[in-house]
């Protein structure tokens, strides 16, 4: 449950995980059903269907720097400011 | 005096276009109502100055002599997962308000191209509404911002995820708004609240604009309280867009001509799995007769099977939970929204600290699921497997469209059922979504009808789903017109009328 939720990037609460573990167990045996039946030969669906029309290859504008910016929680320099991701240790 | 919101929106779009009402005064009707019924908790952010002074323009270019356009001074309420550049948009979510605090959800710089074509055909915005988080539940009781309450018995849920849409049309806030379907979102909330609403099909209506759950899934669709307003809602809001690529190019449909088509020579096929174990004994009752009102006005009825019914809820909560662990992952505190940062903490630790407090308990239940059904050494045995149990589904419908042109069943298993008696059995709240999650994996289109009124001491609605071949959204207007006719108009909700 932690590998998970580490993957997900949930730092869950310890008080969250006993419930949440409980509903997973349940649902998770819930989908289990699934493996009743033969799928033998079955293609998996992938797609949906696709508009089948490609946009023309043409320059639109998009968000100006200053919209971009405009709701991060930190900028800096004209850019998203974030924590220290490089592990130096 | 009949209330103007009460009245069918083809009707008042005429009236605003032929002067013998004003924009003006049926933005101010539906703003008292929103303000008269503000315990239901339908709406999230209301902007009353901007809608009425939208109505004024609209009503200057009538009175200019300039043409209208087909929504003419409609007032129209947008679920809040639909980007707008002129409100907030939160999906119901504490992740989405601004960090300092200072506004509750984040504003786009854009609009949805559904919000954009609603504005080019001269609706009026009126404000977004309540939804379960992320569209992440059928009840719209994992909203961060409370509950929505049912307008036919305000202690029962109105269904979700567009529960604040569904209750907007059912207690006469609005003759029209928009919602998401993903896996019935529009559908199950229509019939729990006695509107009709249209989940139309995959790739007919773009999703430019609209927050993304799953998105193999996604269709944003219109409630209403007759069908001829949702036919009209979607030609409006239907067609191809190139800002998504899963837009179809097919022209749309006549759907508002095709309401007057009636159902002479249409087979309708009832398939026997929606009719078991676990169907409320008044919903079968309605929606039989339902389906008698549909043979009397000259369709035929036959029984067909689906066999792969029963597998839609475990194949939907894989596919559609794996989706959204993907899609929901650029919440993470970085270019928007909410940040929770402690002095000295590393990236990873901003983000987890972040999606902790800013997603609600399902969210973070569909977030682990859909991560575990994606991860190494489960692949295979969910993800993979759901995808093929998703063609068996497709195919269910593919050999039952061989044989008919439409399909009956119930929409919703239950009535209405009491707000917080699903909400500690996650399981529970996803077996009831049973009957619409099939439709949603074939990617056809379908609309849920208000048929009867059941449980004499509640009178509670019960909604009739209909169900047509991808792209045949004009087979299901004729379809659900010709019930509506011969069914007469629904009643209002008791507190409305």
């Amino acid at each position: 449950m932690l590998h998970i939720a580490q993957l997900a990037r949930l730092k869950l609460d310890p008080r969250e995980v006993e419930a949440l573990q409980k509903d997973l167990d349940k649902i998770v045996g819930y989908v289990a059903e699934l493996e009743t039946l033969d799928t033998t030969d079955v293609p998996p669906t992938t797609l949906m269907a696709s508009g089948g029309a490609s946009r023309p290859d043409a320059h639109v504008p998009g968000l100006t720097p200053e919209q971009a910016l405009d709701q991060a929680p930190r900028s800096l320099q004209g850019g998203f400011a974030v924590p220290a991701f490089v592990d130096e240790a | 005096m009949t209330h103007a919101a009460e009245l069918s929106l083809c009707q008042t779009a005429t009236d605003v276009r032929e002067g013998r009402t004003s924009s003006e005064a049926l933005v101010r009707e539906c703003l008292q109502r929103i303000e008269a019924h503000a315990p239901l908790n339908a709406f999230l952010h209301v902007d009353r100055e901007l809608a009425l002074e939208t109505a004024r323009s609209v009503d200057l270019r009538h009175k200019n002599g300039e043409p209208l356009g087909p929504l003419a001074g409609v007032p129209i309420a947008i679920k809040d997962a639909i980007c707008t550049k002129d409100a907030p948009t939160t999906c119901a979510s504490q992740i989405l308000r601004s960090n300092s605090g200072a506004r509750r959800g984040w504003l786009a710089p854009f609009d949805a191209t559904v919000i954009e074509r609603l504005r080019q055909a001269d609706a009026v915005l009126v404000g977004k509404t309540n939804m379960d988080e992320f569209a992440m539940g059928s009840s719209t009781e994992n909203s961060a911002f409370g509950p929505a309450k049912n307008p036919w018995d305000t202690t029962r849920a109105p269904g979700g995820s567009s529960g604040g849409s569904a209750i907007a049309v059912a207690a006469s806030m609005a003759p029209a708004s928009l919602g998401s379907d993903t896996g019935g979102s529009i559908r199950q909330p229509a019939s729990l609240c006695g509107v009709v609403g249209v989940k139309p099909s995959y790739g007919r209506v773009s999703r430019y604009g609209l927050v993304a759950f799953a998105s193999s899934l996604d269709q944003i669709g219109p409630f209403t309280r007759d069908v001829r307003g949702s036919a009209r809602v979607l030609e409006v809001i239907a067609g191809h867009d190139p800002r998504d690529p899963t837009s179809l190019s097919a022209p749309v449909g006549n759907y508002e001509s095709a309401c007057d088509r009636g159902v002479r020579g249409l087979k309708i096929g009832v398939p026997r799995e929606y009719f078991g174990t676990g169907l409320e004994p008044q919903v079968k009752r309605a929606v039989s007769a339902a389906i008698d009102d549909l043979e009397r006005a000259g369709a035929s009825v036959r029984d067909i099977e689906m066999p792969h019914t029963r597998y839609g809820v475990a194949t939907y909560y894989v596919i559609a939970t794996a989706e959204a662990s993907s899609n929901l992952a650029r919440f993470d505190g970085v270019r928007f929204g909410l940040r929770v940062e402690e002095p000295g903490s590393d990236l990873a630790t901003m983000y987890g600290s972040t999606r902790d407090a800013g997603f609600g308990a399902e969210v973070k239940r569909r977030i682990l699921l859909g991560t575990y059904v994606l991860s190494s050494g489960y692949y295979d045995a969910y993800y993979a497997k759901a995808q093929k149990v998703r063609t068996l589904i497709r195919r269910d419908f593919e050999r039952a469209f061989d044989e008919v042109d439409i399909i009956a069943t119930p929409t919703s298993p239950t009535v209405a059922f009491r707000l917080g008696e699903r909400v500690d059995d996650p399981l529970a709240m996803y077996l009831g979504d049973i009957y619409q999650l099939p439709a949603s994996l074939a990617g056809i289109c379908g609309v849920s009808l208000p048929c009867r009124l059941v449980d004499p001491d509640d009178q509670l609605p019960v909604g009739l789903q209909l169900l047509a071949p991808a792209l045949h959204e004009e087979t299901l207007f004729a379809a659900a017109a010709a019930h509506e006719a011969a069914a007469g108009p629904f009643p209002l909700a008791p507190m409305v009328s």
